[in-house]
């Protein structure tokens, strides 16, 4: 590069200026002599932090003729200045150097680093941003991305620009992004879509992350690497921004912006080195050995390990060469998140062929080559008798190549198992993105549990890392095996290990050491995270442990240490899905596979294409496959009438969320009615999924228009996205800034959203509080949010226990806000009709719940409570759950639909909020009826539900019940859920076969 | 309560025997009001372990998702336990409760079942309230305690005041630190005699400005960061990674609204509440008495500090609450509610223009009365740097530290 610099940022001619900046991935150093940038370099350092630096110093031998001033910046460079005692300058102030020196007239600096983002501004109040603990979404993401799909980082730009549709994906955090668009690779979206759709998600995260409330306008500049090499990137930013052509600055330097910001830094410190003086103390800080706490090495010496590798060996699997084989054989599929697994098992259960690969983002393209291979082994000597997939591209596979079965991954992990350990009680199965485990009792799944959505990608995590330090996953998992000191990483979300694993590279541990620290991270966010045992004892006598992140030895020698005890690894370890699928197959044999036949396989084709579902309100984004013989399958619907089928009304279940829904849509009302009216606005969520009608039936009986922000969408979410000020709050609270900014739009005169401590005090319980976020979110929405300062926004401090004080704070509150006197009679009147309307529709919805209940009972469908809270109904929270438990055959009614007023429930925790007393008693009411289930739903964020969860698990248990949570947030995929809820069904279909299982049951 | 976890009523036998475990938040107001349960017959031991261990103890026993502070307290309890120090069938265990909205008041819960996932289900928990949660025959908090307790707050808060305005500044490190440890003896010693007359309190008072004052000292020219947050990590070095160490080696000087601020806090929230819903009128009644005698406690004490030095006093509470107007109601009462905001203000009013929030990850309250009133501040305040930093066990202190350094590196520029 060759960068002149300004007159306003002279340099002092008689030293060589060097600003290094080391981040999370890259080494950056640019030098400096007499004013002009004379070397620059970018280079990655493989977490070689100090080796790299002392390498491109030494290249620099022939350029330093003079005294050297420096100064090192970036995440991982504070450990080595602190050693070579070289001056250190904050990262984000190293940048402000240089743009307040370079490009004065910047309004606000995006600066996005390997695992940092910042969002600096200088008009207005400087104020300068980086992301916090959970934000992950940088340009180690956009790499991990770009691994998964298996481009480069230029091949995913690069086709990025072809993109046709952005798909919606989640943008919080990285594992959640991750689990949005593996589904999309499965189900067949275009590679140019999903790139584009990262890049907008990846803008998405820096604007509502980090803007916190501020609006990102005027001069805008651009730096980083990902953002300097990124034009899909660049464009993503500058449309999401509406960024005109000057406003928008990519500056050629981009990449190198806190180095030369270093360099400006070290300029003004009264330190300087020779170069041979700075050498040595490179040299020195290479040899430095850094004291820090770790764990203890996998193995203490070679006899340990030789003794664990023969172990292993002996649970090896049966293999039949297929060219010597003749008869029937079944063919499994497991069509994973990132690996695609088939087997090909015959009579008698040996293997004649298998199969574990990426699927590259294509499983439909995999499973027809494989397919091909196995028909040319087969030939006419094996008859493939049955045939059975499994997995999350299950309906995707089934369709394409019309496989007789399909069946859920934990049914077919368990038969696996059982089939290798007839004893086994336990099983524990890591993949590349899920992690599941369950306990067996009496020869039957006892009870599952699968990981949140936050602590996926556990797998498939030290793979991309190890691609990230340019090892293959094999040899980079036997470094763990010889690891000395392995690094203590701690078991949170990966978001979480990134840092750490950056801290331990910074004091400079070895490959070897984070290989295995990794592994145990691994471990530990399995057993502590989501098994949640306090003890090995916990989890079992027998235990199998598979799926593909088994096979990495390292991992499986840090579980047995953590557990304390030896465990069994088939040697088919990743395989286990298939095989169990292929078992499946074997037990449901029927007269004749119809698996797609050689002939047609040869002119199979596969299309897709991408449209938008208008069939209801979600507005679902469709995948449309199309296979040879225009047979169509299409993937990404919440609901059948997405996936084309006709629905007949009259039959559908009763769905207890549908029905409070049409309830709130019938109330919604409309400015085209408003008359000569004042308009009252009420925002559609929190609290206000309750308490509408009480408001609305006062605030009406005062003369007052009243109208709702309607339901919640994805674009509603994008237009308050700017002014959300903390962004690990709940969904469904930062879903309110665009209902407020929706009725802005609407034009209302005033809108009402009240401060309630309280809640409706229904005497079941110690207290009735509401949570501090339904409480309190009007104080940060009237801070944060400039567009509602143009409009009255009303959020008194009420008490709505009391008609006699509600009438009168409403009557000061309407004569102090808006002028207007209300008698206390009138008031005191319009009070009591809310309370009547309220009333009255609580008990519609118990009456409907009570119906609902008596249908499924008279019919003989499975009850599910899906509990949560009032605002888990709306579509853009719920995420269209409750159609998917309808579909798979459930009656679905609500926590406030089930009469569980009758009295307090019986539990071990402090009883006092309103809105989660109902679970306990939903959960007591489950207990005593058979046929009910209890499903709970909870917000990522929500902290009360930490509580809530473990409780309501309690009582369920005590009595036997399976106990389900499904945990929610932005995220749109519903694979997961899928999971949960057929394993659920699965597992009581296993009791009313064998009622003598009723013992406690889980799944998570 | 259910058949699933037993609560274990603390007897007044126990009362002989028991050794009753305290978690440590502040170690010197504990301390010193840990003397006045061992002076009424009480068993007491102030737990100090730290450190990894702890955190451990406390993902196993604990929901992950539950707030930090449970995690540690709960964490701390059972390690000590397991650490063999005690005879866990002679200890009982004492955890605070506010019965306020925010899950903080089920700390004592989340406590019993921890215990019983750890196999010490028959360890008596005591709550330590004042909202007629929970009792116990054998644990009683006497009106001639508390009103001790409230000298030794004050007390502790005087400690710490003085400690954070002298330790940045010190001659000879580690002077000021050895003052506070002698004070901490002496005021325990006095805190176990029957009776204190104020006015001995208020001779001390000075006695202790006086021995603070003496320590030969530098200028007091560094930059003050204030730190505010939720209570438990704002206070506690286990909770918040040696904060206040990390400021004062950054070389700044540690600016902390004391614990009084947040009991008057508590007592306050009684009369807004009667004022805002009209209930609780006897209760209403009782805090403002209450409240009229803390504030002028707290005033004697501010007056004494300005007529006996020239250290900085605290600002009074009656004018801390007022701060809030126009930036948050005074209804706002979970968690730290108002009182954060309001810190946030009072730390500005004394010209301390940079501050630390912190709190725990996803803390609730922290969403609106924190980080949702850091625009509106700013706004109004714009040579203003808030900083806010969560604390988890996940979290590493490089981040923590990063940021902070980001607003020093900002605030040293603007010396």
């Amino acid at each position: 590069m060759n960068l002149k610099l300004p007159e306003s940022c002279k340099l002092s001619n008689e030293y060589i200026t060097l600003g290094v900046d080391i981040g999370s991935t890259t080494a950056k150093i640019v030098a400096i002599k007499d004013g002009e940038v004379v070397y620059d370099t970018y280079e990655r350092h493989f977490s070689q932090v100090r080796q790299k630096t002392l390498e491109i110093v030494r290249r620099l031998e022939g350029i330093i003729d003079r005294p050297v001033r420096l100064a090192i910046s970036g995440s991982a460079g504070l450990g080595l200045a602190r050693v070579c005692d070289i001056p250190f300058v904050q990262e984000v102030f190293a940048t402000g150097e240089t743009v307040r020196r370079l490009e004065p007239d910047t309004s606000v600096v995006i600066e996005l680093g390997g695992e940092d983002a910042k969002v600096i501004f200088f008009k207005g109040g400087a104020d300068e941003r980086m992301n916090g603990t959970c934000a992950g979404g940088t340009g180690a993401f956009i790499d991990q991305m770009a691994t998964l799909m298996n481009l480069t980082d230029d091949e995913m730009d690069e086709l990025s620009l072809q993109h046709k549709r952005i798909y919606p994906i989640a943008s919080r955090c990285g594992v959640f992004a991750k689990s949005d668009i593996q589904p999309l690779l499965n189900q067949g979206a275009s590679k140019a879509d999903i790139a584009a759709s990262i890049y907008a998600a990846v803008v998405n995260q820096t604007i509502a992350g980090l803007a916190q409330g501020r609006r990102i306008e005027g001069k805008v500049m651009f730096l980083g690497g990902p953002l300097s090499f990124n034009k899909g990137l660049q464009n993503a930013f500058v449309e999401a921004l509406k960024l005109s052509e000057e406003d928008a600055v990519f500056p050629e330097y981009a990449r190198l912006a806190v180095a030369i910001g270093a360099a400006l830094y070290a300029d003004g410190q009264n330190v300087s080195f020779t170069y041979d003086d700075l050498i040595a103390r490179l040299e020195n800080a290479t040899n430095v050995k850094v004291e820090k706490a770790h764990l203890p090495p996998l193995f203490e010496n070679e006899a340990e390990l030789v003794a664990f590798r023969e172990r292993h060996a002996k649970a090896s699997s049966r293999k039949i060469d297929p060219a010597t084989y003749a008869g029937d054989a079944y063919l499994g599929i497991d069509c994973g998140s990132t690996t695609t697994k088939l087997v090909l098992m015959a009579e008698d259960c040996g293997i004649l062929y298998e199969y574990y690969h990426s699927n590259q983002g294509n499983p439909v393209e995999i499973v027809r080559e494989q397919l091909a291979e196995i028909y040319d082994l087969c030939g006419d000597r094996i008859r493939i008798a049955g045939s059975a997939v499994t997995g999350y591209g299950e309906e995707l596979i089934r369709h394409a190549f019309h496989v007789d079965h399909g069946l859920v991954e934990t049914i077919a992990h368990f038969t696996a198992a059982k089939y290798y350990d007839p004893k086994v009680d336990f099983i524990l199965d890591i993949g590349g993105q899920d992690i599941k485990c369950f306990k067996i009792r009496g020869g039957a799944i006892d009870s599952i549990m699968l990981n949140e959505a936050c602590s996926s990608g556990c797998g498939s995590f030290v793979e991309t890392f190890a691609k990230s330090m340019n090892y293959e996953i094999g040899e980079f998992s036997n470094f763990g095996l010889t690891a000395k000191a392995p690094v203590d990483l701690g078991s949170r979300c990966t978001v979480f290990m990134n840092s750490s694993v950056k801290e331990a590279q910074k004091d400079g541990a070895s490959v070897e050491d984070i290989s295995a620290g990794l592994s145990m991270s691994v471990v530990k966010n399995a057993i502590y995270k989501v098994i949640r045992a306090s003890s090995a004892e916990d989890l079992g006598e027998n235990i199998v442990v598979q799926g593909g992140t088994f096979l990495n030895d390292a991992v499986l020698r840090s579980f047995e240490l953590e557990i304390g005890h030896n465990v069994t690894r088939p040697a088919i370890a990743g395989l286990m899905g298939a095989y169990g699928a292929a078992l499946f197959a074997k037990q449901q044999k029927k007269a004749e596979s119809e698996l797609i036949s050689p002939e047609a396989l040869q002119k199979f084709t596969h299309t897709t294409k991408a449209v938008t579902c208008h069939a209801c309100t979600n507005h679902c984004r469709l995948t449309i496959n199309t296979f040879s013989g225009g047979e169509k399958y299409i993937s990404g619907n919440k609901c059948e009438k997405g996936a084309g089928l006709k629905v007949d009304e009259s039959r559908a279940l009763p769905n207890l969320h549908a029905y409070k829904r049409d309830k709130f849509a019938a109330i919604a009302g409309s400015m085209e009615d408003k008359g000569e009216r004042i308009t009252i606005g009420l925002p559609l969520a929190l609290g206000m999924y309750e308490l509408a009608p009480f408001w609305k039936t006062i605030f009406e009986k005062l003369g007052f228009h009243v109208i709702t922000s309607g339901f919640g969408n994805r674009r509603l979410y994008a237009k308050g996205q700017y002014s959300i000020p903390s962004d690990t709050a709940c969904y469904p609270a930062k879903l309110m800034h665009g209902h407020m900014e929706t009725l802005v739009e609407k034009g209302v005169d005033a809108i009402f959203y009240p401060c309630l401590s309280y809640n409706m005090d229904e005497k079941v319980a110690d207290n009735h509080y509401n949570c501090p976020v339904v409480a309190y979110y009007s104080e940060l929405l009237s801070h944060n949010m400039d567009s509602i300062k143009t409009t009255k926004f009303l959020y008194p401090y009420l008490n709505i226990n009391s008609d006699k004080e509600l009438s009168a704070e409403l009557c000061e509150v309407f004569k102090d806000e808006m002028g207007i006197e209300f008698s206390k009679k009138q008031m005191t009147a319009a009070v009591v009709a809310g309370r009547a309307a309220y009333t009255e529709w609580m008990a519609d919805i118990r009456r409907e719940g009570e119906r609902a209940v008596a249908f499924a009972r008279e019919n003989g469908y499975k009850i599910m409570i899906l509990a949560g809270r009032p605002y888990h109904i709306d579509p853009e929270v719920g995420h269209g759950i409750d159609k998917l438990a309808t579909n798979l055959g459930f009656a679905v009614v609500t926590e406030d639909s089930i009469d569980t007023l009758l009295k307090p429930a019986d539990v071990d925790v402090l009883n006092q909020w309103t809105y989660h007393a109902r679970l306990y008693g939903c959960a007591e009411y489950a207990c005593s009826h058979p046929d009910v289930n209890l499903v709970q739903l909870v917000s990522f964020g929500c902290g009360l539900d930490a509580i809530t969860t473990d409780e309501v698990r309690a009582i369920l248990e005590e009595k036997g019940k399976l106990y389900t949570q499904i945990k929610i947030d932005e995220i749109t995929n519903l694979g997961a859920v899928t999971i949960r809820l057929r394993s659920l069904l699965g597992a009581l279909e296993q009791v009313e076969q064998r009622p003598e299982l009723t013992t406690s049951k889980e799944v998570i | 309560m259910s058949a699933r976890v037993e609560r274990v009523i603390f007897t007044e036998e126990m009362k002989r025997e028991y050794t009753i475990l305290i978690p440590t938040m502040l170690p010197m107001h504990f301390k010193i009001i840990q003397s006045i349960f061992n002076h009424n017959g009480y068993k007491t031991v102030l737990l100090e372990n730290m450190g990894d261990e702890v955190k451990q103890c406390g993902l196993r026993y604990v929901h992950n998702d539950t707030c930090y502070p449970a995690l540690l307290v709960i964490g701390q309890f059972i390690d000590a336990l397991n650490s063999g120090a005690y005879d866990p069938h002679k200890v009982a265990l004492l955890i605070t409760q506010t019965g306020g909205g925010c899950r903080a008041s089920n700390y004592l819960s989340l406590l019993r079942k921890a215990l019983a996932k750890a196999g010490y289900d028959y360890i008596p928990v005591l709550s330590l309230n004042f909202s007629g949660l929970e009792k116990n025959p054998g644990f009683k908090f006497t009106l001639p305690m508390i009103f001790k307790a409230v000298n030794g707050v004050l007390f502790g808060d005087l400690l710490m005041l003085l400690h954070n305005q002298v330790r940045s500044y010190e001659k000879v490190p580690g002077t000021s630190q050895a003052l506070c440890d002698a004070w901490t003896k002496k005021l325990e010693g006095m805190m176990a005699q029957k009776r204190v007359s104020y006015k001995k309190v208020k001779k001390t008072y000075v006695e202790i400005l006086k021995d603070f004052d003496a320590i030969e000292r530098g200028p007091r020219n560094k930059v003050r960061v204030g730190i505010v947050g939720e209570i438990f990590v704002k206070f506690s070095p286990l909770g918040n990674n040696h904060l206040e160490d990390f400021l004062v080696s950054e070389n700044a000087e540690v600016v902390l609204p004391g614990l009084m601020d947040f009991l008057l806090y508590c007592v306050y929230n009684g009369i807004v509440d009667h004022k805002l819903y009209g209930t609780g009128k006897l209760y209403a009644t009782a805090c403002r008495v209450i409240d009229k005698y803390l504030v002028k406690k707290q005033k004697d004490l501010i007056r004494i500090i300005r007529e006996n030095s020239s250290f900085s006093p605290m600002t009074p509470f009656d004018h801390t609450r007022t701060l809030t107007k126009g930036y948050i109601g005074l209804g706002a009462k979970m968690g730290e509610g108002w009182l954060l905001t309001a810190e946030m203000l009072e730390l500005i009013e004394q010209g301390v223009n940079n501050i630390v929030c912190t709190q725990p990850f996803g803390c609730l309250p922290n969403h609106i009365m924190g980080k949702g009133m850091m625009k509106p501040i700013k706004e109004n305040h714009p040579g203003v740097n808030i900083v806010a930093i969560d604390y988890d066990p996940g979290a590493t202190k490089i981040n923590q530290e990063n940021r902070i350094k980001l607003m020093l590196a900002n605030a040293n520029r603007e010396v």
